[in-house]
């Protein structure tokens, strides 16, 4: 071996030996008033064998796998779970059929969800789980239910941007005064399912006037709500329509200082929906039981409260206490949408492709 | 006729290789049927044909900046009497260990409208704003810095291999240096422009990453968009078939480009060539090496580290590592073995028997270098589940998968090494007696060696990086360095990303180094 490799190899080592031995500490996001959790995990009790479940998140790793810890923990029961986006998780449990491993498929938007339940891969829930959420918050039919609920917000620059001149309504957003200066995830599926959303409250047409109106604009398109967010901080635009969580992150990443901040429209209108990210269970799941028992953990008030207080969603069962950084549930203004009424993506997947915010 | 033993060695392995290459094809065929009509419309949409538009002028771009960047540094670093000559030859190659979303990532985040570089200059200079990097400059940018090294390690295996004597004889004609590597070396490396030039435009196509981040929306972009935003496996499919034909057309014109000389005019033991003293120019050249060195792997690695300092003083955590590490390198070594070992009787076919048969299994193989990681993993999620259930999600099927994603990768570096061997030398051989197998490991192995070895390390440092197959295909709960990039990456937990994407790019550029001090040892 050659001595400048036998170097070479020495500077790696050490650089991996330094990556190994940082500080072990848990970066955890505290939020501001959030209580100790009043109630237990739900089912505690350890059986001989609890065996085992498969879950297949389209929720990202670094949002859910704490949670899904803590109910391994607590149950003994063998978790596996496999990451990736929704709609991946989504065609691969298409492809798979009735041969999929998967026990539980947990996505972010009702579109996945709806995809699946459409291909007749769900069973249908029991009532003790869909009890437990308001009735807008789960399937119709009863294959699904939400676990948390984004809303969709105006995330402005705080810089350049005074929140009580901003538009009271969506569709402020065409008026040539935001030519350029506007930020739009449009590939990305709560985006999508805002449009599905418009197209009922406001119909097809006045629909595609607005994502007209919008694209004239010459806004900038981002792949995901991260990227707008981000975008809006520094200043590369001034206003992003996206979820409301992903600013917490941030915050708690970069401090207060961070540049960016949400707005709430709350008008009752498409542009203050509250959309679920949600759970079904695989009809042809092995592990029936442990299933059940998942989406009853999802539902406790100390899944909830973790929702609350490390992603800062919105709970769906009555009792959990949100940070006091966040609107509270109650007092947003959501439209009148049965979820539904939010299952046509194709639609409006082609809607936009027509206007051409996507290539 | 192929004899039995033959085709048992040779032809069985090819036709099997090639088969599992078709499997993808036949997947997409069969989705895209499903979609009845309304798939087909996708095809009519004006936006396609942007895209088919787009896809060329960036896979054109690409290919250009590449050699460009690669010709001159390989010349450099192999012939000239540089100053830091061997620091730049094993610094250069290695921005290929960066994967492309997360180098996308960095690039954004370093160079965009308000990116790190503009903070910089707000207060001394008050710029306010930096050009915008998305779209395809961006594209371009990042796309060039990472893949560049794909010619330049090509090139410079065939400025090692060159033999001097065409050279030295333009040399006494009273050529000049400059004359003579226009004239002789350069006209002399295009076999290797030109299949260095086909790994870049067929990673191009393929990639995602990178075009996502930029937002400049290729084929693998808008692919990834239906299955996204609509859920549409059939449109999908459909861009997906449209995506090989182009490719089956970059597969004609680089075989073209080629020419008819595929064999290089080299030696497989060839005398050292003179270091070409620069004078002068040693100073401009070992700048222009460094503007490189600076740009592609100075300015990503400096990102990761602020990502990773700024982690740590939050508090951040890097557990799981060491376990993160280990499949990395389990699943890729694995992969590399198995892709090395069914490429060399590919390549053995493709440089020893040249026919209509064996060529067309070369186009095949070629063809997998266009699909879409996701395709092919979506192609075996559904051959998996359906009709080899009990392989689903394990690790032989990850290792297939890689088998079908790479190995067009291994058969491209070894077939450049069987035609270094001339064929006399197995005759001879022969002639003295010895079995064909026994020529096989006394002659031409040892030949084979540089590689083999080329082929290993390109197929472990792609594999790596690799993210949809991975993701779909392994076995549950079995993550890699890539994937938890990813995971971190895209719901932008930057700190969290920074360690395992050190970790990737240090433990990738391990083999890639090796690979480069090997050579400048024999050489």
């Amino acid at each position: 071996m050659s001595r400048k490799f036998a170097v070479f190899s020495f500077i790696v080592m050490v650089g991996l030996l330094l990556a190994g031995c940082a500080p072990a500490t848990q970066l955890t996001v505290e939020a501001t008033t959030a209580p100790e959790p009043t109630e237990p995990a739900a089912p505690v009790e350890q059986e001989a064998d609890p065996g085992k479940l498969v879950i297949y998140s389209g929720r990202s790793e670094g949002l859910v796998a704490p949670i899904i810890q803590q109910f391994a923990d607590a149950t003994g029961i063998e978790v596996e779970v496999r990451y990736g986006s929704t709609a991946e998780m989504a065609a691969a449990l298409l492809e798979e059929g009735v041969n999929s491993p998967a026990d539980v498929y947990y996505a972010q938007d009702p579109g996945g969800l709806g995809a699946i339940e459409d291909a007749g891969l769900l069973s249908t829930l029991p009532a003790s789980i869909l009890e437990r959420v308001a009735p807008g918050y789960a399937s119709p039919n009863g294959y699904w239910v939400g676990i948390t609920a984004r809303a969709r917000i105006v995330v402005y620059n705080t810089e350049s941007i005074n929140p009580a001149e901003l538009p009271g309504d969506l569709r402020g957003f065409t008026a040539p005064e935001w030519n350029g200066r506007v930020g739009v995830p449009p590939t990305n599926a709560s985006f999508v399912t805002m449009v599905t959303a418009m197209r009922q409250l406001w119909g097809e047409d006045e629909t595609r006037a607005w994502l007209e109106g919008i694209a004239a604009n010459n806004p900038v398109y981002y792949s995901n709500n991260t990227g707008v967010v981000e975008a809006v901080a520094s200043g590369e635009v001034e206003v992003g329509f996206v979820n409301h969580y992903y600013l917490y992150r941030f915050l708690a990443e970069q401090g207060e200082g961070y540049g960016a901040r949400n707005h709430y429209l709350n008008n009752g209108g498409p542009d203050s929906l509250v959309m679920v990210a949600g759970a079904g269970i695989l009809a042809n799941g092995r592990n029936q039981e442990n299933a059940v028992r998942f989406l009853q953990f999802m539902l406790s008030q100390v899944a909830q409260q973790y929702f609350a207080s490390s992603t800062f969603e919105y709970p769906l069962v009555e009792g959990v206490a949100t940070s006091t950084l966040l609107v509270p549930l109650s007092e947003l203004n959501t439209p009148d949408i049965a979820l539904g009424g939010l299952s046509d993506i194709a639609g409006s997947a082609a809607l936009i492709e027509e206007v051409g915010m996507v290539p | 006729m192929p004899s039995p033993r033959a085709f048992l060695l040779l032809w069985l392995p090819a036709i099997l290789a090639a088969a599992a290459v078709l499997l993808p094809v036949a997947y997409l065929l069969l989705r895209a049927a499903n979609g009845g009509d309304a798939a087909w419309v996708t095809l009519q949409r004006p936006q396609t044909l942007a895209t088919v538009w787009r896809t060329a002028a960036l896979g054109a771009s690409v290919t250009l900046v590449c050699l460009l960047l690669a010709v001159p540094i390989a010349w450099l670093t192999v012939r000239t009497d540089l100053p830091l000559r061997r620091l730049w030859a094993v610094l250069t190659p290695l921005p290929l260990v960066i994967p492309s979303y997360v180098g996308a990532f960095l690039y954004a985040s370093a160079l965009g409208p308000r990116g790190l570089l503009q903070g910089w200059l707000e207060e001394p200079f008050g710029i306010t704003r930096l050009p915008d990097i998305y779209g395809f400059p961006g594209a371009l940018l990042v796309l060039s810095l990472l893949n560049y090294p794909y010619v330049l390690l090509v090139v410079r295996a065939a400025l090692q291999r060159m033999d001097p004597a065409q050279e030295e004889a333009a040399r006494s004609l009273g050529h000049g240096p400059w004359s003579t590597f226009w004239r002789v070396t350069f006209a002399q490396l295009r076999p290797a422009m030109a299949s260095g030039s086909l790994l870049v435009v067929l990673y191009v196509l393929r990639d995602f990453g990178a075009v996502a981040v930029m937002r400049y929306t290729t084929f693998t972009r808008a692919i990834y968009i239906q299955y996204q935003t609509a859920l549409d496996r059939s449109a999908a499919a459909v861009l997906a078939l449209m995506l090989i034909l182009f490719s089956l057309a970059v597969l004609v014109l680089e075989s073209k480009a080629r020419g008819r000389s595929n064999q290089l005019n080299s030696a497989a033991n060839p005398r050292k060539a003179e270091r070409i003293k620069l004078g002068a120019w040693r100073w401009p050249a070992a700048a222009f090496c460094a503007a490189v060195v600076a740009l592609a792997l100075l300015l990503p690695a400096g990102v990761l580290l602020y990502w990773l300092v700024r982690g740590w003083l939050a508090g951040e955590a890097l557990d799981n590592s060491a376990r993160l590490i280990w499949n990395s390198v389990s699943a890729s070594g694995l992969g590399a073995l198995a892709v090395t070992l069914v490429a060399l009787p590919v390549a053995y076919l493709l440089a020893r028997r040249p026919s209509r048969s064996s060529s067309l299994i070369g186009s095949i193989i070629n063809l997998a270098f266009a699909l879409p990681g996701i395709v092919i993993a979506l192609a075996l999620v559904f051959f998996g589940a359906n009709y080899a259930l009990p392989l689903y999600q394990t690790m032989p099927m990850l290792v297939f998968a890689y088998l079908i994603l790479f190995l067009p990768q291994a058969v491209a570096a070894v077939r450049a090494s069987f035609q270094r061997v001339p064929a006399q030398l197995e005759e001879a051989a022969r002639s003295l007696g010895s079995g064909p197998l026994g020529v096989v490991r006394r002659v031409t192995l040892p030949l084979l060696r540089p590689g083999v070895s080329a082929a290993v390390a390109l197929v472990f440092l792609t594999a790596m990086k690799e993210l949809p197959t991975t993701l779909l295909l392994a076995p549950i709960g079995f993550k890699t360095l890539a994937t938890s990039v990813w995971s971190f990456v895209s719901e932008a937990f930057f700190a969290r990303a920074a360690a395992p994407a050190l970790l990737l790019i240090l433990t990738s550029s391990l083999p890639m180094a090796l690979l480069v001090l090997r050579e400048e040892k024999d050489n």
